[in-house]
């Protein structure tokens, strides 16, 4: 036994070296050698490529032009695995007999995510874990002039036009009311305050509520549907990163609120409150309608999320507002006269959501959501003591202005769908939704009523023929139970990656909206409106630098005329039309300069349409030509502070005063441009816990300005009844001012990483 | 008989000695070439060799190990190299690395890994990849809190972290001084990895 060991160790020391030798020298005369070129499906060759005699060292990496060559010195039939990072590997049988042997191979390019083309026609995605995303949730709070409104934000990208005096994205010739909004897949039915008169209200959502954010201005999936221009789908956040209290004081606001994170993670919920009261504001910066209700805002916010088993979220979000303001404005028809203008708003949106990973490459998506909406709103012609005034039945036409309407709109949803991996990238969606819309309204004493169960199907498959073309082929079927009509909209869109980082797609689709609700009132003998849309894209896009140029043309038919009946009361048709064309340009830039990130929209828009009271195809009168904004973005971390600038212009929108001539038809008794537009917004914001480890306290203080060079917009005019008379419609007050400061207890986020490493 | 006996042990200690021979030597003679290795190819035929000395051998971890670390390598001196699925194939290295014998080294290779995903845009990535890299560190110390390249490792980090966020060359100092003396005490067996020393020696200098 002594002596085997011994023997080994000597054989290991001092034989074997000559041994091997030997060895080497008899298999000299037994090796096989391999060559070849390794490509991918386009024949081109595949570098750095891992050619291997499988459960062997025998082996070789393909060089720059793809080829490999080595020698083997095993025989019979073998294995060889040729892998390459982003190639699905092979394996080859081969019988290696000592003769030389030439073996080429082609290599399929894995399906990946991250490198596929990605459909970007008329499509904007912002969000921090999105691809292609042109911005990220932090930009939506940090672009000047957006004062963390989600609206205002997207207004500094490309399609949507600067309409000041109301609420809404008027995305490509569309009005406000083409654009919906989205919440988890579940339709927002009032997604904004209340609208007031010449005022356009911010929208009622948080932006640090979602963590992805798509501003499609056209061209979207068939899984959304009732909107002829454009969709806004917003991603709420999934668990937030930790437990916190968070707080923000402002003259305007005072808010309080909490996040509280379960120490497994997989649990979450959290309350907050708001209460918005502009006294003091209005008593430093004065406006020009005379409130004699201050606006005064109350919100309330809940939600909880549980991540399931399988990594699926179930979401719940609740929020609760109730606001009330009056305001007097001078009547167009007299001198004398005030229009007093009161609302009381109470609204509560409830939205549920379960995101669940099934078996076999299956994916559910499942939403509920349930909103109610109630207005109350009194107008009243005042005269110089602010006491009623009534009107004889002779003066008709100033009837209307004295009116008390009760308006409550419901919307209770359901909202199903299933995907289904089929291969690789490719993958098949389909499902369907119920809304059930209840809109009870009295005005003055009429009650009316308006029910609708629009139910809808829909079906949409991503189709990934290589990681280079892609293409998203949709239909979507609706049926409206007020309308008693259904539609069928088929979607289309391609992809095609160019080159590295570039990208064309284009995108074919029809798009149904029901008719409003106001035009819905006076009669349910209406069908869909519906718009065709054709868009071509071209986006180059990396870290540091997009730029983005697109192309559309779209058709609008069957959209709602007015038919004049009497100075009150309408009819409505679906006898309008209209078209929308025009190029749309974005680059974003964060590399040039150093620290510094801009972004310059423009859109070109040539737009005309006849709807409601138009007499014929006009240019409508939210529609500008020419709208480009700038905005810029630098963050100074040895001053711990940021500094943002927006600018925007915009050429002058018509302007027309319809009136009814003898015939009980409209015409356009007057017209003309407004001057052109322009806004500057400034916004700071200073992080002084900005570097702290773990600081107790994190503070962010911020601070906006609007319209920095005091520049007076005119967004229209109002017109007397007899068309003596213009007034221009203009904002409340030149400038907009906002400080805040928002505290948050809990360990700060952005540190939480970066502390860890030390 | 008996010396047949003793003629087939021989052969089969011969056999099994050459085997594990053939392994040190292919081992060596591929750890050669990081002193040599220049361009990403280079890397990537080194990690080529490795990966194939991994998947012959099948119990081996340190093959992974290397064929990860010679990517990583690669990685940090080639900008145009795709981090994202350089780091997916160095993290799927070290799963099969892991599978043979979890340790503190692959951690310490993950964290690189990660590292490197983060940089790619540290803004929007230190949410996840910063994340990954950081637990990563910590994984790997709760298995070998001695382990010289973690804290090297974790120095680098601090380092290239502005001032402003907490990082910056004061509060990398101690932690690269506490490197050198692990590594100091270092004593990698054979094959295993020891590298780190030098460039810990350098960090710490440009600290001082």
């Amino acid at each position: 036994m002594f002596l085997q060991n011994n023997y080994g160790l000597v054989m290991k020391r001092v034989i074997i070296p000559g041994f091997m030798f030997f060895i080497s020298i008899l298999s000299g005369y037994a090796q096989t050698l391999i060559s070849g070129r390794v490509k991918d499906l386009k024949n081109k060759p595949i570098p750095g490529a891992s050619i291997s005699v499988k459960n062997s060292f025998d082996g070789a990496t393909s060089d720059s032009s793809g080829n490999y060559s080595f020698s083997s010195a095993d025989t019979g039939l073998q294995t060889l695995t040729v892998s390459s990072i982003g190639y699905r590997p092979i394996e080859i049988t081969l019988q290696i007999t000592g003769n030389t042997i030439h073996m080429d191979m082609q290599l399929k390019e894995e399906p990946n995510e991250l490198k596929a083309v990605t459909i970007s026609a008329g499509s904007f995605s912002a969000g921090d874990k999105t691809r292609g995303a042109v911005m990220s949730s932090l930009d939506i709070a940090t672009t000047a002039g957006s004062n963390a409104d989600i609206t205002a934000a997207l207004k500094t990208l490309p399609g949507a036009q600067q309409v000041g005096e109301q609420e809404g994205l008027f995305v490509r010739g569309g009005t406000g009311s083409e654009t919906k909004q989205f919440i988890d897949g579940s339709l927002v039915n009032n997604p904004y305050y209340t609208s007031v008169p010449d005022i356009a209200t911010r929208g009622r959502f948080s932006p640090f509520l979602f963590k992805g954010t798509v501003f499609s201005t056209g061209g979207y999936s068939a899984l959304y549907g009732q909107a002829l221009s454009s969709v806004v789908l917003l991603e709420s956040i999934d668990l937030p990163e930790q437990s916190e209290i968070d707080a923000s004081i402002s003259p305007i606001v005072l808010g309080v609120g909490t996040q509280q994170l379960a120490r497994n993670k997989k649990f979450s919920w959290g309350i907050s409150y708001s209460y918005v009261n502009v006294a003091v504001y209005f008593g430093l910066v004065s406006q020009k309608p005379d409130y004699f209700r201050l606006p005064a805002f109350h919100n309330a916010d809940a939600n909880f999320r549980i991540k399931t088993k399988n990594g699926g979220m179930i979401k719940y979000y609740t929020t609760f507002a109730y606001n009330d303001l009056g305001l007097r404005t001078p009547d167009i028809d007299s001198s004398y006269l005030k229009n007093a203008f009161n609302l009381a708003n109470h609204n509560w949106y409830n939205n549920l959501s379960w995101r669940e990973n099934l078996n076999n490459g299956w994916k559910m998506m499942l939403g509920a959501s349930f909103s109610t909406n109630l207005d109350k709103i009194q107008q009243q012609t005042q005269n110089a003591n602010n006491e009623p005034h009534q009107f004889p039945d002779s003066i008709y036409w100033m009837k209307p202005k004295n009116f008390i309407l009760s308006n409550k709109q419901n919307l209770a949803q359901g909202k199903a769908v299933f995907e289904k991996r089929i291969s690789g990238l490719s993958a098949l969606r389909f499902g369907g939704e119920l809304w059930h819309f209840y809109n009870p309204l009295t005005y003055n004493d009429t009650l009316k009523i308006l029910r609708d169960n629009l139910i809808s199907g829909f079906a949409e498959t991503d189709i990934y023929l290589t990681n280079d073309l892609a293409a998203k082929l949709g239909v979507r079927y609706e049926y409206s139970s007020l309308l008693k009509q259904s539609d069928f909209a088929p979607r289309v869109s391609l992809a095609y990656k160019t080159g590295k980082d570039a990208q064309i797609s284009a995108a074919y689709g029809i798009f149904y909206q029901k008719p409003d609700n106001q035009q819905l009132f006076y009669t349910t003998d209406l069908g869909f409106s519906r718009s065709i849309q054709y868009i071509l894209n071209y986006q180059k896009m990396n870290k540091d630098r997009i730029f983005r140029v697109e192309a559309y043309y779209k058709l609008y038919k069957d959209l709602v005329k007015t038919v004049p009946i009497s100075y009150n009361y309408f009819g409505y048709n679906n006898s309008g039309s209209g078209y929308a064309k025009g190029i749309e340009v974005f680059w974003r830039d964060k590399k040039t300069f150093k620290d510094f990130d801009y972004w310059i929209s423009y859109t070109y828009l040539n737009t005309k349409r006849d709807f409601m009271n138009y007499p014929s195809q006009i240019t409508p009168d939210y529609a500008a030509t020419n709208t480009a904004s700038i905005v810029m973005k630098r963050f100074v971390t040895e001053w711990k502070a940021g500094f943002n600038l927006t600018y925007t212009y915009a050429t002058g929108r018509p302007y027309y005063n319809f009136m009814i001539n003898s015939t009980g038809k409209y015409y356009t008794a007057d017209e003309g441009h407004t001057k052109d537009y322009q806004n500057l917004s400034f916004s700071c914001e200073y992080i002084p816990s900005l570097g702290k480890v773990k600081p107790k306290t994190f503070v962010v203080l911020f601070a906006s300005m609007s319209n920095v060079l005091g520049y007076n917009p005119i967004y229209g005019y109002h017109y007397s009844f007899d068309g003596s008379v213009k007034q221009p419609v203009t904002p409340p007050a030149s400038r907009f001012y906002f400080i805040g400061c928002f505290l948050s207890w809990g360990v700060d986020r952005t540190q939480d990483a970066i502390n860890n490493n030390l | 008989m008996k010396s047949i006996l003793f003629s087939f042990l021989m052969v089969c200690a011969f056999a099994s000695s050459a085997q594990s021979d053939k392994y040190v030597a292919a081992m060596h003679k591929n750890l050669a070439l990081f002193d040599s290795a220049k361009t990403t190819a280079d890397y990537q035929t080194m990690a080529n060799s490795f990966e194939r000395i991994g998947e012959a051998e099948k119990t081996q971890w340190l093959p992974y190990y290397y064929a990860g670390l010679a990517l990583a390598t690669a990685g940090w001196n080639d900008p145009n190299v795709d981090k994202d699925a350089n780091s997916t194939k160095i993290n799927t290295l070290c799963d099969k690395a892991a599978a043979l014998d979890n340790n503190s080294e692959i951690y310490a290779l993950r964290n690189m890994s990660a590292t490197q995903q983060m940089m790619v845009d540290p803004q929007t990535r230190w949410q996840t990849y910063g994340v990954q890299a950081a637990k990563a560190l910590d994984e790997g110390l709760k298995l070998n809190p001695d382990n010289p390249r973690l804290y090297y490792l974790r120095g680098e980090s601090i380092f290239n972290t502005p001032v402003a966020f907490g990082g910056g060359k004061d509060k990398a100092k101690p932690v690269f001084e506490k490197a050198l003396a692990l590594f100091k005490t270092d004593k990698p067996k054979p094959l295993y990895p020891n590298w780190g020393l030098e460039r810990t020696e350098e960090q710490l200098a440009k600290c001082q």
